[in-house]
């Protein structure tokens, strides 16, 4: 039996504050005007795309004790930002990455249900867990939230998040101006909810939105994030975006549901992925080796070694070799507000593999993190491209992709205008919207 | 003869309009107060009656008749939507009228509204404000749940404890803009360089760590979000007495007051100044704004009939805070100009219905207003603080760091 043909979901991640994003280049624009917003926010629905997304960091970046300058620095409010958005495109979805140890759950409950109901049913909450301290310095309830508490504390979040949703069933206004009844009973919305995180009791003030509740993506990589995700997400966004690593990831994720009683096709896997494209797929490549330059600057190459080392490496030369002196063990402390440095677990093995990376290829240090940091992009032809990235979806490396462009704000036109309409002759992605909110682009149902 | 000063009108909007049975006029559209083509189409109505700007507003309880927590009322309007939202989703759709809701200090973090009302600044080019309010007790608390704070009942308002305890909450809300002013300062206008040659992104000393250490909570900064357009956008407080002048007396630039009568507003706007000087605000502009709740009609019979139609409606005259006018056109503008001479800039209309009141401010009043020449026929500048006079402010942090350079050149 042949499975059916499965239909691609994608995204438009707006570039942010990494060095991905390539802000040097001539036709970069700004990053917090909101004419880039609605660029790419434009480009996303012209293409039909399931969904634009924002990450989101509450501490602008440090490297020495001192704020981090060569990468993007700055980015819009992100509730703000996507009502903004909700009123220049009409299907698109919206959805933003908010922190679950920063806020409280009655105030982020009201923000996506009032986003819910102002967008029309077009809200999805990327919940991140990010606890640390030194973020925690910019909040009233300061912070610091011990590593293992905080999926406990973001499962609680969430839960509590959902109680509040719940609240309002849908029927309560009936709002008959003859007899003067708004409310078909007293006391809408109440609520009660205890646990060791939250002690929180009212009546919620927002009546139920289009959608019943955001679509809840989870991002992160752990045990606990993928159970945490198996058990409560509508949708993982993943690192994992190399086809062998995209079928690993995605059949352990998967594999995770039925212990929760869920089925495969209630989880959308999504990794980030980036793209260049070009006439042929040489010529793609040769702009690709550019744009990878163009990322990793000698300067950004030695930011990059000093969190791995956790040392100031500030005196070696990025075109030489990698550095002969061993990483520093213990917690890192040369880099701030970063989620990437936990990727370094085991420094001095990956110093090593760096070593023998830059002897086995005669590579110097910026071109060791050139190659060590490039994440799966889709490079070549709008056809090559359109090919991969089906084959990857048909063979389960994952659902779809969220696109991260590397140029603000018209990276994503090409894809637009060039790769999509391979896909929609294909088969694999939609002409036309069918559906209105985001659930139904996504294939999800409504919450009970 | 001094010329008259120009007058600012403002438009408050919540739900159906002022009174509480507004919800059940014919024109009402009550069953679309949770969509967004609704809050647009009220917005764009007060843009093309060129009013300087809306405030939406907002509470983080239920609705409620009662002071302090929900009611067991059926027959008023319930459910709201987060204000802030609602202005960034009118931003992209309006071009010229400023956009001010409401945030409410007590529980929330003066880091994510800082940030919020920066990117409202940015999606409006210009046009964003809020109002604050400060925090309250009892049920508000109990939503958040990370502090006690007693309930407050209208009948113990004059306990010493209960005039301490609210004095304490109008401090903490001060701090609660003062964070949010330095976060908004916290990047110099010029801080973003693109300098290829280096390739720095930002110039970094031009960042600020605002390191605010309070009673209530220290932030360290710098905002996420560059400096907003206006540099500081809009600041406004409504106050009753005392206590909340002085919060608008430190921290605003526009304080929405109650008066019952001219002479009674000229007493608020003197006690208001006192405040002013005493924090050191002397020099500096605060616009002080009477709020109204207007009920109008071609003749001021039919207005008083609307009024008195509403009021049985609901099963009691409205109660307000606010001096509730029913009148013509013609007679709120005769009203206003009289009251403007005690020192007031400009008032708060609060239409008792929507549409209709709402009408009869951009399309009776205003028109009222401008064949006495005393209000705009169009929109003289782009920005919500052009509209109200006031000019861009220097960045606290870029002018102490040119007196650091200058010092240490000498
Ligand atoms: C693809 C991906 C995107 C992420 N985006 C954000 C983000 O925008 N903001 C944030 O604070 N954390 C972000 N995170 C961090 C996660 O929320 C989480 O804190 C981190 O991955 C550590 O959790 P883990 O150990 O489960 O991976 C992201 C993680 C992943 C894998």
């Amino acid at each position: 039996m042949s499975r059916p043909t499965k239909q691609i979901h994608l995204a438009a991640h707006f570039p942010g504050v990494n060095n991905t994003t390539v802000w040097s280049d001539p036709a970069a624009g700004s990053q917090i005007e909101f004419s880039s917003f609605v660029h790419l926010a434009r480009a996303a629905e012209r293409a039909k795309f399931d969904f634009f997304f924002l990450a989101e960091g509450l501490r602008l970046r440090e490297q020495n004790g001192r704020i981090h300058d060569l990468d993007v620095v700055g980015r819009p409010d992100t509730f703000t930002v996507l009502a903004a958005i909700a009123a220049v495109t009409d299907r698109l979805g919206l959805a933003g990455t908010i922190n679950s140890t920063f806020n409280e759950p009655y105030e982020v409950a009201r923000q996506f249900a009032s986003l819910d109901h102002l967008s029309a049913g077009r809200a999805a909450w990327n919940v991140v867990t990010s606890w640390d301290a030194f973020t925690g310095e910019n909040f009233r309830r300061g912070g610091y939230l011990a590593e293992q508490d905080r999926y406990e504390r973001a499962r609680r979040f969430l839960h509590t998040a959902w109680e509040l949703f719940d609240s309002w069933h849908g029927d309560e206004i009936i709002a008959d101006k003859d007899t003067g009844q708004f409310l078909r009973e007293p006391g809408p919305g109440a609520f009660a909810h205890h646990d060791d995180f939250f002690d929180i009791s009212g009546q919620f003030n927002v009546p139920r939105s289009p959608q019943g509740r955001p679509v809840i993506f989870q991002a992160g990589d752990s045990d606990a994030g993928r159970e945490f995700a198996a058990s409560s997400a509508d949708a993982i966004f993943s690192r994992h975006s190399t086809f062998e690593e995209g079928q690993a990831f995605y059949a352990d994720i998967k594999g995770r549901l039925a212990k929760f009683g869920r089925r495969p096709d209630q989880l959308v896997v999504l990794p980030a992925a980036t793209f260049v494209l070009g006439d042929t797929d040489a010529e793609a490549r040769e702009r690709a080796e550019v744009i990878r330059h163009q990322q990793v600057s000698g300067a950004t190459a030695i930011l990059f070694a000093e969190q791995l080392w956790n040392r100031d490496l500030s005196s070696y030369d990025p075109d030489g070799p990698v550095p002969e002196v061993d990483p520093l063990p213990g917690e890192n402390t040369i880099s701030k507000g970063r989620a990437s440095v936990r990727m370094f677990d085991d420094r001095l093995a990956t110093v090593r593999q760096w070593r023998e990376l830059s002897e086995a290829k005669k590579l110097s240090l910026r071109e060791v993190v050139i190659e060590v940091t490039g994440r799966q992009s889709f490079i070549g032809s709008a056809a090559t491209v359109a090919e991969t990235i089906n084959r990857f979806v048909q063979q389960d490396a994952s659902d779809g992709f969220i696109l991260v462009p590397h140029i603000v704000p018209g990276g994503l036109d090409d894809f637009a205008d060039q790769v999509v309409p391979l896909l929609q002759e294909r088969g694999v992605f939609r002409a036309e919207y069918t559906g209105t909110t985001l659930r139904e682009h996504l294939g999800l149902e409504l919450p009970g | 003869m001094t010329p008259r000063p120009p007058l600012h009108l403002a438009l408050a909007l919540d739900g159906a309009g002022w009174h509480p049975a507004a919800w059940r006029e014919p024109r009402a559209r009550t069953a679309e107060l949770l969509d967004a083509r609704y809050w647009t189409d009220l917005v764009q109505e007060a843009e093309r009656g060129l009013l300087d700007f809306v405030t939406i507003e907002d509470s983080l309880g239920l609705q409620s008749d009662r002071f302090d927590g929900p009611d067991d009322r059926t027959d008023r309007v319930r459910g709201r939507l987060d204000a802030v939202l609602i202005a960034a989703r009118v931003a992209p759709l309006t071009t010229r009228i400023g956009l001010v809701p409401s945030v409410i200090a007590g529980h929330t973090e003066p880091f994510h509204i800082s940030k919020a009302i920066a990117t409202l600044d940015y999606v409006s080019a210009g046009r964003g404000g809020l109002r604050v309010r400060a925090g309250s007790g009892g049920a508000e608390a109990a939503l958040f749940g990370r502090r006690q704070i007693p309930g407050i009942t209208v009948a113990d308002l004059d306990r010493p404890e209960v005039v301490a305890l609210i004095t304490e909450l109008f401090d903490e809300a001060a701090d609660y803009v003062e964070v949010v002013r330095r976060l908004w300062d916290s990047w110099e206008d010029d801080a973003e360089i693109r300098d290829v040659a280096t390739g720095r992104f930002v110039d970094r000393d031009k960042l600020h760590y605002i390191d605010f250490e309070g009673r209530w909570f220290s932030v360290r900064g710098p905002s996420i979000v560059p400096r907003p357009p206006q540099g500081q956008p809009l600041v406004t407080v409504l106050g009753h007495n005392t206590v909340p002048y002085r919060l608008g007396a430190r921290q605003a630039d526009v304080v929405y007051v109650t008066p019952r009568d001219a002479d009674d507003a000229r007493r608020i706007v003197g006690e208001i100044r006192t405040e002013q000087d005493a924090a050191g605000r002397g020099d500096e502009t605060v616009h002080v704004f009477a709020d109204l709740v207007v009920h109008l009609a071609d003749s001021a019979a039919q207005a008083a009939d609307n009024r008195a139609r509403l009021d049985e409606r609901a099963g009691a005259p409205q109660g307000s805070d606010a001096h509730i006018v029913a009148g013509t056109p013609g007679e709120l503008a005769d009203l206003l100009l009289d009251w403007q001479s005690a020192g007031l800039a400009g008032f708060r209309l609060r239409p008792a219905t929507i549409p209709h009141d709402l009408e009869g401010i951009t399309r009776g009043l205003v028109g009222e207003l401008q064949s006495r020449g005393a209000f705009r026929t169009a929109y003289e500048a782009a920005t919500l603080r052009g509209l109200l006079g006031l000019a861009r402010p220097a960045n606290r942090y870029a002018a102490a760091a040119a007196a650091t350079n200058s010092t240490a050149a000498v």
